[in-house]
């Protein structure tokens, strides 16, 4: 807690003053050896996880990521020398619990600093207790939240792409191979919203055109009624969905085309995330395209470090769980933990960093970060960092439909994701 | 002497949330600050179930309306923490009042469900208006927002104040509100209805003077909650925060004016300790509210002035 003195409160003040003070008095003389204990002790890094809500499929994954990644992190000799453990709370995917959990973590458990959360709504409500506490709040989220500014210096997100930047980078693949006149239907919430918003500038870039927006409301259960809406000369049709109801949603739309001519699909793999792409009913997305952040299949080019992740992780090549081939992984986000947790190592060891009272230095260590080159400790491949926007920028994948796999058959470039600046976090202070 | 044993008993719980401001570690102390905020909102809610016995379903609606109030106010408009809980409180009693205007010719079950479809259709405007509110993903409050004059909200120990002073004047009004003549119209009200009418009372008047103090009650706790935490979201306005008072005052005792705080107090605690040993702690969570209504249909407090502190208010 933040024990910034007021008018209102001398006595807390002095309260405080005097346990502070009657603990420097009870270590006297044992400075050195107090130091020297501090300084093996364990990193406490804690995880505010998605394990219950909506966002629980997510937060299965994400915790055995970030678990795998502790444990190579571990026996490479952890941060500085010092053992790292991470310590998971849950926080129901609820925004006010999510507030709640940054506090617990922080003051008592005494973690050095907070990360892993994924949904947008969580972030934006805990990110201003983190910011309040001091300590540093590392988002794996990929909302534009950070990059837009709406958050502070504390929080970041050096582990995964942001969605302006993805849907940016989707946009060019789309209008010159897929085609031109575009019907997007997502959902009717600020994740959707985003989607719209970004998605239809960048295909006006292009030379396209969005001809038909279809916002489905957040409570709906069945979708055949509104894909009445979807204009004929649609060329395609991109999809983002979030939820229980993904399912139901993509079934459905089979079902409106039978097997009859159907524009061209692109989705966004949130629509699929932890769904067997082979389930009964998806056949129609034979020959469909999606976004990936991290292709679910293993392709034939992967590189030794995306075989390593794989494999550390516990994910077989066909992206799902080693131990239970119907356990599917929500392959496309996870490796944001486990690039997350490297980059906090990183930031660590040049921060030099002892203590809480060190916590600052992170934040600034990370903003002095530019590059991630491809490797172990990013296995997604390589990124560029923005130190004023705190958002990592990196490669996306289109995959198409093949054979009940997702094949890899265009990957951006890194630069046609960036955007101008909206933010510079580092002349705020902190 | 029933008198003032009352109001020293609600005396001294002030008394000894302000002594625990100086010794409470770091996170039960931002916990009771939150907690103290949450009760208002119960306390409100305990106005119009426990003492007049309108069941609502609907209560997130008054708590968003404060909430949004304030939040919009200072994301919009550079709105003060001042103006914010002004508005918030107001916003709060007006949306009840409406509300009430229509509800309350209905009663019962199907007061249960307008109250719940008013509130659902409250939380989808939210949602339609996105392009202010932000949705579901909310919005944060500035700092400049949160200044409530020179008191500066984002400060855990002035927050922790503030919160202190807003929850003594709710629970000290409530507390002579319980003991007034109104007061024990609304328990009229709530004992029998056709009686209470029969001596002259108009039960639509009264109920809809209590819903409306309970909206006041809600608003300014939902305004206090986005100008103390610094976020306005959607899911604060969703059904899950029209069943929480109610589960408050369940725990705490349904008419009493402590028991919301009480209840409060220890739902929070039972969710952070469960959470914190188990995966299944909504579950856990369920099976203690079950175990009370089984044992203690009244709450903790209402069963404890049943079998002894009959002077409990």
């Amino acid at each position: 807690m933040a024990n910034k003195s007021t008018p209102l409160n001398p006595t807390r003040r002095s309260v405080l003053t005097g346990m502070a003070a009657g603990g420097a008095l009870l270590t006297t003389g044992l400075g050195a050896r107090f130091a020297q204990a501090q300084s093996s002790e364990p990193i406490r890094i804690g995880f505010q996880l998605h394990r219950t809500g909506i966002g629980a499929s997510y937060g299965r994954w994400y915790e055995r990521t970030a678990t795998a990644a502790l444990n190579v992190l571990n026996e490479g000799g952890g941060i500085n020398g010092r053992p790292v453990e991470l310590v998971f709370e849950d926080d129901g995917t609820d925004p006010k619990r999510g507030a709640e959990v940054v506090e617990k973590l922080t003051t008592q458990s005494n973690c050095d600093l907070v990360m892993g959360t994924l949904f947008s709504h969580v972030v934006i409500g805990s990110a201003p207790r983190a910011g309040e506490l001091k300590v540093p709040y590392l988002v794996c989220s990929e909302g534009h939240h950070v990059a837009s500014g709406m958050l502070n210096r504390w929080t970041m997100q050096p582990g995964i792409t942001d969605v302006k930047s993805q849907v940016q980078g989707m946009a060019p693949f789309v209008t010159s191979n897929l085609g031109k006149k575009i019907t997007m239907i997502f959902p009717d919430f600020a994740f959707g919203h985003d989607h719209r918003d970004y998605f239809t500038a960048a295909v006006a870039a292009q030379g396209g055109e969005v001809i038909k927006h279809i916002a489905i409301p957040p409570t709906e259960t069945s979708f055949t009624r509104y894909f009445p809406q979807i204009p004929s000369d649609t060329d395609v049709i991109y999809h983002v969905m979030v939820g229980p109801a993904v399912l139901t949603f993509v079934k459905e739309l089979g079902e409106f085309y039978g097997s009859g001519a159907r524009p061209q699909l692109f989705g966004f793999i949130d629509s699929l995330e932890a769904v067997d792409i082979n389930s009964p009913g998806l056949e129609f997305l034979d020959g469909s395209h999606f976004w990936e952040g991290h292709p679910r299949y293993k392709q034939a080019d992967a590189s030794e470090h995306e075989a390593f992740y794989r494999a550390a992780v516990g994910v077989d090549d066909n992206g799902a769980s080693v131990s239970d081939p119907a356990d599917i992984a929500t392959y496309a986000h996870m490796f944001s933990t486990w690039e997350t947790l490297f980059v906090i190592k990183h930031a660590m060891e040049a921060a030099g960093y002892q203590g809480p009272a060190d916590r600052q230095k992170i934040v600034e260590a990370i903003e002095a970060m530019t590059d991630f080159a491809e490797g172990q400790a990013h296995p997604q491949g390589p990124k560029t960092f923005n130190g004023k926007t705190h958002q990592t920028f990196g490669l996306q994948s289109i995959t198409k439909v093949e054979g009940g796999k997702l094949v890899r058959v265009h990957q951006t470039t890194m630069e046609d994701g960036f955007y101008p600046d909206e933010v510079d976090y580092t002349t705020m202070s902190f | 002497m029933t008198v003032d044993r009352a109001l020293f008993l609600h005396l001294g719980l002030i008394a000894a949330l302000l002594a625990f401001h100086f010794v409470a570690p770091a996170y039960h102390h931002t916990n009771i600050a939150r907690i103290m905020v949450l009760a208002i909102y119960a306390m409100g809610y305990n106005i119009a179930f426990g003492y007049t016995g309108l069941l609502s379903l609907g209560h997130a609606l008054f708590f968003g309306s404060g909430l949004y109030a304030a939040g919009l106010l200072a994301y919009h408009a550079d709105g003060t923490a001042g103006i914010g809980l002004i508005a918030g409180l107001l916003a709060g009693g007006a949306v009840a009042f409406a509300l009430g205007l229509f509800a309350l010719r209905t009663a019962g079950v199907a007061f249960m469900i307008v109250t719940l479809m008013f509130a659902q259709a409250g939380y989808l405007t939210v949602l339609y208006f996105g392009s202010y509110t932000r949705g579901d993903e909310g919005i944060v409050i500035p700092k400049a927002g949160r200044m409530l004059a020179s008191l500066d909200l984002s400060d855990d120990n002035t927050r922790y104040l503030v919160a202190l002073a807003l929850f003594a004047v709710a629970l000290l009004v409530n507390l002579w509100l319980a003991r007034s003549p109104r007061g024990r119209i609304m328990v009229a009200m709530r004992e029998n209805e056709e009686r209470s009418r029969m001596l002259g009372y108009n039960p639509y008047t009264v109920k809809l003077t209590a819903l409306t103090i309970s909206g006041l009650y809600a608003g300014l706790s939902g305004a206090a909650y986005a100008l103390m935490f610094g976020y306005a979201g959607a899911s604060l306005a969703s059904v899950q925060y029209s069943i929480l008072p109610l589960l408050y005052v369940l725990l705490g005792g349904a008419g009493t004016v402590i028991g919301p705080f009480l209840g409060a107090l220890l739902m929070f605690y039972l969710i952070d300790y469960a959470s914190s040993i188990t995966d299944a702690h909504q579950f856990v969570t369920g099976v203690a509210l079950v175990l009370l209504i089984l044992f203690a249909p009244k709450g903790i407090l209402g069963t404890i002035r049943e079998r002894g502190l009959k002077w409990l208010p």
